[in-house]
């Protein structure tokens, strides 16, 4: 997950964040790091660049991007199918 | 109606230094552009994350901005459709155009794209100060006084505007300057007309 927030940060250009800064339950919107729709479509980019996984369902957005550990187990379980 | 209008402010930013009313205020020369306006954005000691995320057009004018309203601006004067920005530049946001292109090549980046249009430097300045007045972003060969005396004055004489940040704010590659002007009609201490003359001569001012 560490890794997985480093590329967050470098995507969304979160310049002021260390990794250690986000919790892993944190959410990611809102009341949480405060990103908006222009980061949620950054981390459907990231999700296609560095693991290869398209986000076919847009009503899955919310639930996948909620906080770093829903993404991470959104990867880990894409990954496993792709295998 | 026509009465005299004041340049209350003024805010440089051109090869490496920041210059507040003429006076040298900040100065970076080890940086490229990009780390350039940050160091300007952390010298000014102001938390506002969405700096980052901004392209370096951007960067540059709400830099501008936030040194020239800093001390000078009492926006609680004017109601916020009062307050209006009319910038004008050379090369439009040709510079994160072509970033994006290059993204492009590959997968889009949202957050470029966004930034492919010029006077979206003016919709960050608007978010930050709450303003809500007549906006403009113009095109121009060269930088051009007596248009943005001329444009600027005309708004102000028809009372669409009451105050109005103007200027210019060029960036393209390693190349960038920003010249911007606060105008209002109440004059301050060391306030100047604002005439065609005033404007050119504050424009060359870090030329020396």
């Amino acid at each position: 997950m560490l890794d997985l927030k480093t590329q967050i940060i470098a995507q969304l250009n979160l310049q002021d964040l260390k990794p250690e800064d986000i919790a892993n339950d944190q959410p990611l919107f809102v009341e949480g790091l405060g990103l908006d729709s222009i980061d949620a479509l950054e981390l459907i980019v990231l999700l296609q660049q560095s693991y290869k996984i398209k986000l076919s369902n847009a009503d899955d957005g919310p639930k996948v991007f909620r906080s770093v550990r829903t993404m991470a187990e959104y990867i880990t379980a894409h990954q496993a199918q792709n295998v | 109606m026509s009465v005299d209008k004041h340049i209350n402010a003024s805010c440089i930013i051109s090869k490496e230094a920041v210059y507040k009313d003429a006076e040298k205020v900040f100065e970076n020369k080890e940086a490229a552009v990009p780390d350039f306006l940050s160091s300007v954005y952390r010298h000014l000691d102001i938390k506002y994350p969405k700096f980052y995320k901004m392209d370096n057009l951007s960067r540059l004018g709400w830099l501008a901005a936030e040194i020239l309203l800093k001390d000078n601006f009492n926006a609680g004067k004017y109601k916020a459709e009062e307050i209006g920005v009319v910038l004008a530049n050379t090369s439009s946001s040709l510079d994160t155009d072509i970033k994006y292109y290059e993204t492009a090549k590959d997968i889009a980046s949202p957050a470029l794209f966004v930034y492919t249009l010029p006077n979206i430097v003016i919709g960050e300045i608007c978010i930050r100060h709450h303003f809500k007045g007549e906006n403009a972003f113009f095109i121009c060969e060269q930088f051009d006084g007596e248009f943005i005396q001329q444009y600027v004055t005309n708004l102000i004489n028809n009372n669409i505007l009451q105050a109005c940040i103007c200027g210019w704010v060029e960036l393209l590659n390693e190349e960038y300057k920003t010249v911007l002007f606060l105008v209002e009609k109440q004059a301050s201490d060391h306030s100047v007309l604002f005439t065609n003359e005033n404007i050119n001569k504050i424009y060359e001012l870090e030329n020396g």
